[in-house]
């Protein structure tokens, strides 16, 4: 058969292996880290194993290597499918997948070598970044080229999700990269200060906007009515939901920055913002969680589904929590302290990669040409351990926040403080060990599926051939 | 127009894409780049001396911004604490910005003067000898470690081309002051200035007294 009538599902299949590997990777990363903050002395002496300098490689780890290569496998298979036509360019899709690991790897080494921006979520030095940059051009240009060559005249719903989190992340990525190198892995930010952080917190809010939220939103108008075997609850809703989602995150940012020294109306810009977000927000996940509507028995027999469900009442759960802390009152209690980690775990274990996990699982199967993946039972043992390891890690850190920023502001009756600095760190200990154990737990799960897909992909061995685009009659 | 025609149409999505998100940051962050009291320095804050602006780029470098805040917000629970909250203009010349998002460790913003010298040394280096509750890492490293002056010339000369006041004859003064300093003692040189130079601050002496770190 002629390749360009068949799916180019080479590219997918390398990113969702990478998604798995990059997941476990990322999340020991994070075990190790919340270990080191009970047991400081774990990797004593060993500079590169550091928690300053690991910290950043556990974050960039998760959001970009696990969930980029998450990003990168669904939107190329999704884009195909709703086109029905072949990426743009299987030469140019091979790039992206090369570069992108080239990126992951990089960082694997920069990063505990200490040569880093110092901006959160941002870290990578001047010769990564633009790297990142040709790699997210490329990924431009073959996403919205095969777009372009379609088949099918409208363009499906998912599809416009991942083009303004592809479009958006280019903008994002440029504006806070913008610096002077100072010799091969050092550079200052052209932005100083007050501006620097405005401009930081645009960035790093957005990049949970449109690559934590917008891209995976993308992975759910497609695999859960897949899964489900459903229509969109909503068309209607869908684009409300797209455009008010779209033009209101990009205001948010500053309430990462409340009580700061950025000016009063920007933080109240930010946090009126943040409030109207959660119509959009709670949007979405109605229009997902609904599609499942005269289908909620299915729940009861396929894990894959309710991982999907599950993913969205986190992300409904997290996405009401967020404007609820940028509220300012409710952020002088909770910046700064562990339930910001809380927050953003709900929303990364929660939503993030139990969304990616569900999708892989309807993924894998039809990547290799088989009707199920080898084990059900293994996906009903990793959905209890992400759903449980979850649920710990972060009630264990809502705890442990509530109770920093209460002893914080605590005063005696003389007007001085009641509690030391390292009295409330003391206190805290019993919470990091839970946290710990959540965090294991969830990472054993990713044991299961890296299982799980070893073998399936032994069972299918020779029997994956390349998929023929569905031609007119 | 009815939405179906942007549906069908990939230019004319990716156009009013990139103008809905274009406005929330070209309304935030623009106006923030002409208002004096945000780009030009508070008084008496000047440009990092070089071996404090060697001690900024271990702290960035080691990650430090991970535990420790750089802002005290304007509540009493903060200015008891931790001092004066802090004012935009004392930021100016901060590449990257350091305030930080997350408190495992105290704030540093005003850390300057509050410990000796040796205090921090020891702390550095092995945490738990002064605090024996503490969970920072310790810092062994950083001691044998020298600061390469010729590397500090060449981070203060793409400062200056960025803008900030460091003349030739300043740069050219740095090696001097470089030699035989290890990366250690540049991180406490940094430590030490912390919040020390806005001069329009109430006296450090009045905001922290009374206030436990």
């Amino acid at each position: 058969m002629n390749q360009s009538q068949t799916y180019n599902d080479r590219v997918v299949r390398q990113f969702a292996i990478m998604t798995v590997v990059w997941g476990i990777v990322g999340m020991l990363v994070g075990v190790l880290i919340a270990a080191q903050l009970i047991w400081p002395d774990l990797t004593h002496g060993i500079a590169w194993l550091s928690y300053g300098r690991l910290r950043p490689l556990h974050t960039n780890a998760v959001i970009f290597a696990f969930g980029g290569s998450a990003l990168f496998a669904t939107s190329y298979y999704v884009v195909q499918r709703t086109c029905q036509t072949r990426l743009f360019s299987d030469a140019l899709a091979a790039f992206t997948f090369w570069g992108w690991q080239v990126v992951i790897v990089g960082a694997a080494i920069s990063l505990p070598l200490g040569k880093t921006m110092g901006k959160e979520y941002a870290e990578l030095e001047w010769p990564l970044a633009l790297l990142v940059a040709a790699v997210w051009v490329v990924y431009a240009v073959v996403f919205f080229g095969t777009i372009m060559r379609r088949k099918i005249k409208h363009i499906y719903v998912a599809n416009w999700f991942y083009g303004a989190y592809i479009l958006t992340i280019a903008v994002l990525h440029i504006v806070n990269n913008l610096s002077m190198p100072a010799g091969l892995w050092k550079s200052y930010p052209v932005y100083s200060g007050a501006v620097d952080a405005m401009v930081q917190w645009w960035y790093g809010h957005n990049a949970v906007g449109f690559f934590l939220t917008a891209g995976f939103l993308g992975m759910m108008y497609y695999f859960v009515p897949r899964q489900a075997n459903r229509p969109i609850y909503s068309y209607r809703l869908s684009i409300v939901h797209f455009w008010s989602l779209i033009a209101i995150y990009m205001w948010a940012g500053p309430h990462h920055l409340h009580y700061t020294s950025l000016p009063d109306w920007a933080q109240t810009l930010g946090m009126v913002f943040s409030i109207i977000l959660l119509a959009p927000s709670w949007g979405g996940m109605i229009n997902g969680v609904m599609t499942l509507s005269g289908a909620w028995y299915k729940l009861r027999t396929d894990p894959i589904l309710r991982f999907m469900i599950v993913a969205l009442s986190f992300y409904g759960m997290s996405t009401f929590e967020g404007p609820m802390m940028s509220i300012k009152t409710v952020n002088s209690l909770s910046h700064y302290t562990d339930w910001t980690i809380g927050h953003v775990h709900a929303g990364a274990l929660g939503w993030v990669a139990m969304i990616s996990i569900g999708s892989l699982y309807t993924l894998f199967p039809r990547l290799w040409g088989v009707d199920k993946m080898y084990s059900i039972k293994a996906i009903e043992w990793h959905f209890w351990t992400s759903t449980i390891g979850t649920v710990l890690y972060i009630t264990a850190m809502w705890a442990a926040g509530l109770m920093q920023g209460l002893m914080w502001r605590t005063f005696n009756d003389d007007g001085t403080l009641t509690y030391t600095f390292i009295e409330v760190l003391k206190r805290t200990e019993p919470y990091y060990m839970l946290r710990l154990l959540g965090g294991v737990i969830f990472l054993s799960g990713m044991f299961f599926m890296a299982w799980n897909v070893y073998k399936t992909w032994q069972s299918a061995a020779g029997r994956s051939k390349a998929i023929a685009i569905p031609q007119p009659a | 127009m009815s939405h179906e025609a942007i549906e069908k149409n990939i230019g004319l999505m990716a156009v009013l894409i990139l103008v809905v998100i274009s406005l929330g940051g070209l309304a935030q962050i623009v106006p923030l780049m002409f208002r004096a009291t945000i780009v030009e320095p508070a008084d008496g804050v000047e440009p990092y001396s070089p071996i404090r602006l060697a001690g900024r780029d271990v702290y960035v470098a080691e990650g430090c911004y991970n535990c420790h805040s750089q802002q005290i917000r304007p509540f009493r629970s903060e200015t008891e604490r931790y001092g004066h909250y802090s004012v935009a203009g004392e930021f100016v010349y901060d590449r990257p910005f350091q305030w930080g998002s997350k408190r495992t460790g105290p704030d540093v913003a005003r850390v300057g003067g509050k410990y000796s010298d040796d205090w921090h040394r020891l702390h550095l280096i092995d945490p738990r000898a002064v605090v024996p509750d503490s969970n920072m890492p310790a810092y062994p490293w950083l001691a044998e470690r020298m600061v390469n002056p010729a590397t500090v010339q060449r981070h203060m000369r793409a400062l200056q081309r960025l803008g900030d006041p460091y003349s030739d004859a300043d740069i050219e003064a740095a090696f001097d002051q470089l030699v035989g300093v290890t990366e250690l003692e540049a991180l406490i040189a940094y430590l030490q200035g912390m919040g020390l130079e806005w001069t329009g601050q109430r006296a450090a002496a009045s905001a922290t007294a009374g206030g436990r770190q």
